[in-house]
């Protein structure tokens, strides 16, 4: 049963992995960097996934984790002159060392606290970013393009942000991500996450170290959601302070439930119709956080388990 | 010491001045939030969003009247009443739907957060607005002169305190809210209507809320973004203070108000943010049930 729904399930993605590839050749412009962009944000969704979805811990700060890989890769570049791939692991680095320690505070609490202690250090981390302007350029930010360099690719260079580059480097992102976290889900890791979100004192009456497992679901879920921070910075070439702060710790959540908690392809789902939604919705009113409100409401009331959790429910048993 | 104090004497009382008069409406603004915490268990997101709903009725009042004493009785009396009927829908029309399941209500309230924001934004616009004081005098001290509407503020919000208190402790809902706060189960087989007591909590809440809105409005101006530091500072007072106890929350309000103050005078205010911030989280991780709480569920 499960070899078979693992097969099942990487048919599926490989299907809409496949798709998304082809897709770069079919797209005019606009779209096109639109769907850039919903992969980046989609593989922050999915990071977010892996603790909100299937280990039943939700954060209110998970900002800081994607903000921390974006201004470590971006700052290291600035002031360290490292290279491209240097600052994406610097920052990969640097977000695990964070979300460790991060970690090891956060989840000596549960429940509600969890979450304020999430939020609390979240915006610990906003502020700071604020208080030593100096050091991070606080809230204008800065653009990277001057000191990243070029990629070389077959003798031939390219611009990070240009947009075949940057189509491409966030599909590989993505997949890798969505390929992960199916490989998890289905390893005996995977299922005692899952244990621990339905029943968390049964799992240790199990005999297992939960704390363990969570801490190693939080990092990297931090991690992951750093590396995309990291990524942004680097095909995207801006680094503010706005992808610090709260509303950036609330749109994965939304995304996620939208598209369906505890699905490995639903976060992206849920980012795509949103940021279209939003998209859409820009054109009529520049007040689209109307529409968000709206829809975070409804979607808790009526659509608990988001899109994909839905059709699971009723009709692919097999769904990650 | 002696001469760091005749140099910067003045410059503390004022920060103790500022301290109290902000810890007083932090105090008011937590309360409704523990509250609402302590008998409903469930966080609300939108607090902040019930104080900029005050203030920013507060302006319209004052626009509306043309006049500053009127506007702002009017404003005391027609704030609260608004905000708390907007709660009351709420918890009716959302919070009963998902069950005040802690995480469902968490999300909801983030989303009434966004849309009280996004339709303030379309009604009153995104400047920030200034309401006139209705009383305005200054009290002379040997060093600087003080606005007497800041102390009006503080002696006010005291009394709002006083209020809440008493009618906790002797009215016979404060008495049916406590029992639903203590046991739900119990209060409900007692006859309590737990329903009719969560709804009046949380028009309670927010209505403290607004009532901060009105009075703080004179000193800062009204805008549709005001509403999430002081959401985020009352957190951080009914934590420290134990969520749902009421002498804590004051007591918190009092440290984190006065610290506030000495910390934004002396030094620069985003660092005493991130202080008050980084030390409310290692009290919940260290002491989770805050200094004066019972456990938090």
């Amino acid at each position: 049963m499960r070899k078979k729904s693992l097969v099942y399930s990487l048919f599926f993605q490989v299907g809409i992995l496949l798709l998304l590839f082809v897709l770069q050749f079919i797209l005019p412009t606009y779209h096109h960097s639109s769907v850039s962009k919903i992969m980046v944000l989609a593989s922050y969704a999915v990071a977010y996934n892996f603790l909100l979805g299937y280990t039943g811990l939700m954060s209110l700060g998970h900002a800081m984790f994607f903000a921390s890989g974006m201004y470590a890769a971006g700052l290291g570049i600035y002031y360290l002159e490292l290279s491209a791939l240097g600052g994406l692991l610097f920052g990969a680095g640097f977000t695990l060392v964070i979300s460790l320690i991060f970690g090891l505070f956060a989840l000596r609490t549960s429940g509600v606290s969890f979450l304020i202690v999430t939020l609390m250090f979240g915006q610990t981390f906003y502020l700071s970013i604020l208080y030593f302007n100096e050091f991070t350029f606080g809230q204008d930010g800065f653009s990277l393009a001057k000191y990243l360099g070029k990629l070389v690719i077959f003798n031939r260079e390219y611009l990070y942000s240009n947009p075949d580059i940057r189509y491409n480097f966030a599909f590989i992102l993505l997949t890798a991500y969505l390929l992960i976290s199916t490989f998890i889900m289905f390893s005996p890791v995977g299922r005692i996450l899952i244990a621990i979100r339905e029943n968390e004192s049964r799992t240790e009456l199990l005999g297992y170290n939960v704390f363990y497992y969570k801490l190693f679901a939080l990092v990297l879920s931090g991690t992951f959601s750093g590396i995309a921070g990291a990524t942004h910075a680097l095909l995207f070439t801006y680094i503010g302070s706005t992808f610090a702060e709260i509303h950036h710790s609330i749109s994965p959540i939304l995304w996620t439930l939208l598209g369906g908690a505890g699905t490995v392809i639903g976060p992206f789902i849920g980012t795509g119709i949103m940021f279209y939604l939003v998209d859409f919705i820009s054109g009529i009113t520049s007040n689209y956080q109307l529409v968000v409100g709206v829809v975070l409401i409804l979607m808790i009331i009526w659509f608990p388990m988001g899109i994909m959790g839905t059709l699971r429910q009723k009709w692919m048993k097999w769904l990650p | 010491m002696i001469s760091w104090f005749n140099e910067n004497g003045p410059l503390l009382f004022l920060a103790l001045l500022d301290g109290t008069v902000t810890a007083f409406v932090l105090a008011l603004i937590a309360l409704g939030l523990s509250l609402v915490f302590g008998v409903m268990r469930i966080v609300n997101i939108a607090h902040g969003e019930f104080f900029m709903l005050g203030a920013v009725f507060s302006w319209f009042a004052f626009d509306l009247t043309n006049d500053p004493l009127w506007g702002f009785l009017l404003a005391l009396v027609v704030a609260p009443a608004l905000v708390g009927s907007i709660a009351i829908f709420s918890d009716r029309f959302i919070l009963r739907k998902v069950k005040y399941h802690p995480e469902s209500t968490i999300v909801a309230t983030i989303g009434v957060l966004y849309v009280i924001q996004s339709v303030t934004l379309m009604v009153f616009g995104p400047e920030a607005r200034a309401v006139e004081a209705p009383l305005y005098f200054r009290i002379q001290f040997p060093w600087f002169g003080y606005s007497g509407y800041k102390l009006i503020v503080a002696g006010m919000s005291a009394f709002c305190l006083l209020g809440v208190w008493v009618f906790m402790k002797r009215s016979k809902l404060g008495l049916y809210m406590r029992a639903t706060q203590q046991d739900f189960e119990i209060a409900k087989t007692y006859g309590v209507p737990t329903q009719k007591i969560y709804a009046s909590v949380f028009a309670l809440g927010g209505g403290l809320a607004a009532l901060a809105g009105v009075l703080i409005v004179p000193i800062r101006q009204a805008d549709h973004l005001m509403g999430l530091e002081p959401l985020l500072l009352s957190f951080i007072v009914v934590i420290i203070g134990g969520l749902g106890s009421i002498r804590g929350t004051i007591v918190a309000a009092f440290i984190i108000g006065i610290s506030d103050g000495i910390i934004s005078v002396f030094y620069e205010p985003t660092l005493a943010k991130m202080l008050a911030t980084l030390f409310v989280a290692m009290v919940l991780v260290l002491k989770p049930s805050g200094l004066y709480g019972e456990e938090v569920v």
